[in-house]
């Protein structure tokens, strides 16, 4: 649906005009758009998701390994932030109001602003050019191990977590604090209990709960911190699956690359939202 | 080992401020205080006297910019405040306990209730095959009947009343010598009130644990407690036996808190209540020679400048230079009564008739009010009571228009049909029909000024020019006596008191014939309270307008109301004039009702008992919706057949199968 | 009988308004804030007209030199100095991003209050496109919008106003229910006020400080974004000296140790959001409370 004469960005600003036509007729993106959409739609649920026109070759089978490859990436920066996240924002909220607490708060905020290139290109300058201590692109050599593969992956993943890190650390630290002002809390310490007795038994099962369910809805900054990152270090992945088909009006391409997007966000969500109501005994058991 | 010679607890010379930034403010001034084994001592106060305070401080729990900066805490005999980290555990381990006012967020709501009290066991040591068991037992104790099912439960599966038996049980698990109760009732239905204070009781007699009772509501104190300490500003200012100090009390501020209580026999018709001039002190405020002197009516120059000493007058304490003024202290002059025309009123201000509203839809849908019907006369007062779920809000939200009733409700106005939303009304319709809320902090846009707010309305409402429209204002000001110096105000710079009056001014703009008021007053101190009552009665005489007053409170309702209608689960269980429903013969419920309010001076009528809870709207019972805890209950056919209304002449009519011969009348003193 | 009550409560509003702005001025964070913000304002306004060199001049006898005496953040590729195209590259970034957050907050707001005070089929239908817009990434949804309508400024200036506009509409109309539920709605409805009426008089001037807090995190992630985009070649288009377009033409180059090239325009970027945010951070913390 995007507008672009498609036969004409495949061909060029020179080309004959009837080469244009012939092209847009042999791929059928002369018909009229709906007819289009209908078609790529069904084709789509039966799992074909249409020839690209860039690489006149099946979307599917970029979209696989290109996927795969962002969820590996993915899932090293959330392996990474969201332990540290957690963390650091208990103990913000423990220390409340002091220092630390302060120092926390204006770091994590920091972080999470830079965009990801700028981040990206002062790590690579630091780490990858200045000290070598990693590579600077993140394509790892064909075969490479396990733990080649993490190692190549470590440096990009970095400025993901910047990004992520300050939000997570922010809505632990806001509902630890609710759950230390709470009256239940309280209760368990006038009960007798000792202060970490109090946090581990009381505060945190409460504490975590909304912090759960708002790291689904970061998945969002993840992914669009991935096209800019696959850029910047080279690597196959959605991202810059999408950029590249959007540069190239690929459409099939796009579309199949933005559904799978929309469709991974809708999942991560679902997911989110099954795992809260699993832990929350008010959604569970409902009230009497 | 508690030495029974020693007092269970002993507050000396306890002075306890709170930092505020920066500022110092001293909210606790030298309290002395002393509970001995076994007893029960209620402290009873208005809001910011510090009564809290003084609850926490016991429990050495003060917030972090809190602190003791004079005096000592002593609990049987040790001093609270020298006790290191692992001793202070210890002692709210197994010598203090407390129960708060919410008990819904007191308890965790991820844990299990049998969980969380099976830890005060596991903190008290007993071995670990004994927890379930006993945890069984405490909550039994409390009167829960199934405490297997209820220890599987999670708090927010319990009702109210459930989860204040559930922290009752908790704290009461460790065997505590002193249980501190915050204002344990407040907020609960008035018949489950009732219950969790008869639960007290008896579990008071069943052991030696002392009690410390915190509370604004004296009758509560009265009841529950052998001695009482009034505190004013932090100060206490009188100490004595509860009979004795309510029946006869020696200092001018607990006089002063009496007299504004509407109780037994009061009437709006007979006398305006009495109310103390001037408002409270703010937190921290300091004020030279005895801190009740600006407000107090027999003070003089030296309760101005000296503070007073506590003289002690015998088993009686009293900070003040002159116990005996206190009851020669004058009484206002009374207003003419109002003639309340008995007859039925062929030309009623309002009538409704066949009322029925239901929430939700699709599959969740319940039905909130079922066939109501009243009139109100002109000039008239109806009080509507009843507890949570009667209905009486969404009732008076329908009358207003606010929300839409069922097709089939009809709503007339002075003859004239209204239409069922707010919408399709005219503004004379809207202008005569208008509503004071119960939270004045809700009820009055916080961004506004007084003025705007009173000067729009009568905008809105009335032809008025815009040259005349600054005379109403302040026609509407002198009104409801608001100082000129507040209409450029916004609420947020306003006391509670205040802020109720610029509502009733601007209810009042459009010369309305019907004001409903909502629980005007619960958000109030006694004392306001007594002034804003007082006001609404002489807008009543003076404009001839019609009240519908909703209240939990019966015994402001009982002051107030002309007519009274009582409803259960969005019916009318019985409606008629204000003397004939109080000393019946009268529905089983309101003999219930009536049996559960706790009263001042020490007679109460016995306790009609009721079982269970009130029942879900969503599921109400069959037949008679009041049947599954009637205590007067028939038979099968109150299981199987709703009553209809039946009248009782004199305007008199209520929905029960029993006759009229056999139904309740009031005991004790009316 | 008058009950008089305290005159100290006349005076308590003023002070609080003084307080506050008093608060927000001295939170150590908003001041630091305010001065990088500030001076890269100053930049975008004056910066053209102070700067040694001029930002477009090609000089390709002096490529890619180090920083020196001469030229303290070096030159690129086309011999530029990179000092000055820094300076001047404020500009760009500056207009575009305050105007597309103008726009989110505005649209925004109208979009929040007529959600939050119908409610109903109204509430609905936009809920479920807001939903479906803000699943998707800014970043992407921004590539194809500007894959169909072009790389003009305009366009950059509509995406990130109405990608951002849903957003704020979430806070605002959240916001809005809440004070949907207070009872001085219930009391301008008793006086027959239009429902325009309600939102923008009664229900708006209470619902200012979340908007405000909103906006200025908008803001903070508008110049993200406009940095991002122009980094990816979808934004600010050449020869501007922004400073996103800078880095993706000269990135390329750190391999071979020309970092001049693109750390000054890294850093220039980092401290401008982290300033915005630094300021955002001091204004929430005071009217949040």
């Amino acid at each position: 649906m995007l507008p672009g004469n498609v036969g004409r960005a495949m061909l060029g600003p020179f080309a004959d005009q009837r080469a244009v036509d012939l092209l847009n007729h042999e791929m059928g993106t002369d018909r009229p758009y709906l007819v289009q959409y209908g078609d790529w739609i069904s084709g789509f649920l039966a799992g074909d998701l249409g020839l690209s026109y860039a690489y006149r070759a099946p979307v599917s089978e970029f979209l696989a390994t290109a996927l795969l490859n962002s969820l590996k990436l993915s899932l090293v920066a959330f392996l990474m932030v969201v332990p540290l996240g957690i963390l650091v924002g208990v103990i913000a909220a423990l220390q409340r109001d002091r220092a630390i607490d302060r120092v926390i708060s204006v770091v994590g905020l920091s972080a999470s602003i830079v965009p990801e290139f700028v981040s990206g290109i002062i790590l690579i300058l630091i780490f990858g050019v200045s000290l070598r201590w990693f590579p600077i692109s993140a394509t790892w050599p064909t075969g490479a191990g396990f733990f080649t593969q993490i190692y190549y992956l470590i440096l990009p993943s970095v400025p993901l977590v910047l990004i992520l890190f300050g939000y997570i650390a922010r809505m632990t630290r806001a509902g630890m604090i609710e759950a230390l002002d709470a009256e239940y809390t309280r209760t368990a310490i006038l009960k007798g209990l000792s202060y970490p007795q109090v946090i581990w038994r009381h505060v945190l099962r409460n504490a975590l709960l909304p912090t759960i369910s708002v790291i689904a809805t970061q998945t969002v900054y993840l992914i669009g911190g991935l096209v800019v990152i696959e850029i910047l270090f080279h690597y196959q992945g959605i991202g810059s699956l999408i950029f590249t088909a959007a540069q190239k009006r690929d459409f099939p391409m796009l579309q199949a690359g933005v559904m799978v997007v929309g469709a991974l966000f809708v999942a991560t969500t679902l997911l989110a939202d099954l795992i809260y109501a699993a832990l929350n005994p008010r959604i569970r058991l409902g009230s009497q | 080992m508690i030495d029974k010679r020693k007092p269970t607890l002993k507050l000396e010379n306890l002075c306890v401020q709170y930092s505020v930034k920066g500022e110092k403010r001293q909210i606790l001034h030298g309290v002395n205080i002393e509970i001995a084994p076994g007893e029960a001592y209620g402290i009873v106060g208005e809001s910011g006297c510090g009564k809290s305070t003084a609850a926490y401080a016991v429990l050495r729990y003060l917030p972090r910019n809190g602190s003791v900066n004079q005096g000592r805490i002593l609990i049987n005999g040790q001093d609270l405040l020298g006790l290191g980290k692992a001793q202070l555990r210890e002692l709210r381990r197994t010598s203090v306990a407390m129960v708060y006012q919410d008990p819904g967020r007191a308890l965790n709501p991820t844990i299990r209730v049998g969980l969380q009290i099976e830890e005060v066991f596991e903190l008290a040591r007993i071995p670990k095959s004994e927890w379930a068991h006993r945890t069984e037992e405490v909550l039994r104790r409390v009167r829960i009947s199934d405490p297997q099912q209820v220890m599987e439960r999670y708090p927010h599966q319990l009702s109210g009343g459930m989860q204040q038996r559930v922290a009752i049980a908790m704290a009461l698990a460790s065997m505590p010598t002193l249980l501190v109760l915050d204002e344990p009732t407040t907020g609960l239905d008035a018949t489950v009130e009732a219950d969790i204070l008869d639960l007290i009781l008896q579990l008071r007699r069943d052991s030696s644990t002392s009690i410390l009772f915190i509370s604004h509501n004296l009758a509560v104190i009265a009841k529950m407690c052998d001695r009482v300490g009034v505190l004013y500003a932090g100060r206490l200012v009188e100490e004595g036996r509860t009979g004795d100090v309510f029946n006869s009390p020696r200092h001018p501020y607990t006089v002063g808190l009496l007299r504004c209580l509407p109780q037994r026999g009061r009437s709006k018709n007979v006398a305006p209540l009495t109310t103390i001039p001037g408002v409270l002190p703010p937190a921290g405020a300091v004020i030279p020679g005895c801190v009740f002197s600006p407000r107090c009516a027999v003070a003089d120059e030296i309760c101005r400048t000296i503070e007073p000493d506590i003289a002690d007058l015998g088993n009686r304490l009293c900070k003040c230079h002159y116990p005996e003024r206190a009851s020669i202290m004058a009484v206002v002059e009374p207003l003419p009564p109002i003639q309340y025309r008995s007859s039925y009123d062929p030309d009623p201000a309002l009538e409704i008739r066949h009322l029925n509203m239901t929430y939700g839809a699709e599959t969740i849908k319940f039905k909130a009010l079922h066939d109501v019907s009243l009139t109100l006369g002109r000039g008239e007062t109806l009080g509507l009571v009843g507890e949570s779920g009667s209905g009486k809000t969404t009732l008076a939200r329908n009358i207003l228009g606010i929300v839409k009733p069922d097709a089939g409700s009809s709503i007339r106005l002075d003859g004239k049909q209204a239409a069922a939303e707010l919408a399709g009304r005219t503004r004379e319709q809207v202008k005569a029909l208008q509503i004071v809320f119960q939270n004045p902090d809700s009820a009055l846009n916080r961004s506004h000024t007084v003025r705007h707010m009173i000067n729009r309305t009568i905008a809105k409402l009335t032809n008025i020019s815009k040259r005349d429209r600054e005379r109403r204002v302040h026609e509407l000001t002198r009104a409801v006596k608001l100082s000129d110096r507040y209409l450029d105000a916004r609420p947020s710079q306003l006391s509670g008191g205040l802020k109720q009056r610029v509502a009733i001014a601007r209810a009042f703009s459009g010369d309305p014939r019907i004001v409903v008021c909502d629980e005007p007053t619960s958000a109030l101190d006694v004392s306001v309270q007594a002034a804003i009552l007082n006001l609404l009665v002489e807008l009543q005489n003076s404009k001839q307008v019609s009240f519908i007053f909703i209240s939990h409170d019966l015994g402001v309702v009982r002051y107030l109301s002309d007519r009274i209608a009582v409803l259960y689960l969005g019916r009318v269980m019985e409606i008629g004039p204000a003397e004939d429903v109080f000393s019946g013969p009268h529905h089983p419920y309101t003999e219930a009702l009536l049996s559960s309010v706790p009263s001042i001076d020490g007679k109460h009528p016995e306790r009609v008992k009721l079982d269970g809870e009130v029942p879900s709207a969503l599921k109400p019972p069959s037949g008679c919706v009041f049947h599954t805890r009637c205590s007067r209950k028939l038979g099968s056919i109150c299981e199987n057949t709703a009553p209809d209304l039946v009248a009782l002449g004199n305007l008199h009519a209520i929905r029960c199968h029993i006759p009229a011969e056999q139904l309740p009348r009031s005991r004790g003193p009316g | 009988m008058m009950t008089d009550d305290n005159v100290r409560a006349e005076t308590i509003r003023n002070k609080k308004e003084r307080r506050n702005l008093y608060r927000i001025i001295g939170s150590y964070t908003f001041i630091i804030g305010a001065a990088i913000v500030l001076f890269w304002v100053l930049c975008a306004i004056f910066g053209r007209m102070l700067v040694p060199f001029d930002p477009f001049a090609d000089d390709m006898l002096n490529s890619l030199s180090p920083p020196s005496t001469e030229h303290w953040f070096g030159t690129d590729q086309l011999g530029r100095d990179v000092f000055s195209r820094v300076i001047a590259g404020a500009r760009d970034i500056l207009t575009i991003a305050p105007l597309a957050t103008l726009i989110s907050a505005v649209v925004g707001t109208a979009l929040g209050l007529v959600m939050g005070y119908f409610g109903g089929v109204v509430d609905e239908v936009t809920s479920r496109i807001v939903d479906a817009v803000l699943a998707l990434p800014t970043v992407i949804v921004a590539l194809l919008a500007l894959t169909a309508l072009g790389t003009s400024i305009v366009a950059v200036l509509f995406v990130i106003g109405f990608t951002f506009a849903p957003i704020i509409a979430r806070t605002v109309r959240a916001s809005v229910l809440t004070e949907r539920g207070l009872d001085y709605v219930s009391a301008a409805k008793l006086r027959r006020e239009s429902s325009l009426y309600i939102m923008f008089v009664e229900i708006l001037p209470n619902i200012i400080p979340p908007i405000v807090v909103e906006t200025t995190v908008r803001l903070g992630y508008a110049i993200f974004t406009v940095a991002t985009l122009s980094f990816i070649g979808f934004g600010i288009q050449p020869p501007s000296p922004d400073w996103g377009l800078s880095i993706s033409t000269n990135y390329g180059l750190i391999g071979g140790g020309y970092w001049w090239t693109v750390v000054f325009d890294s850093l220039a970027i980092a401290s401008l959001v982290i300033g915005v945010n630094l300021m955002a951070d001091g204004i929430q913390s005071v009217l949040n409370d």
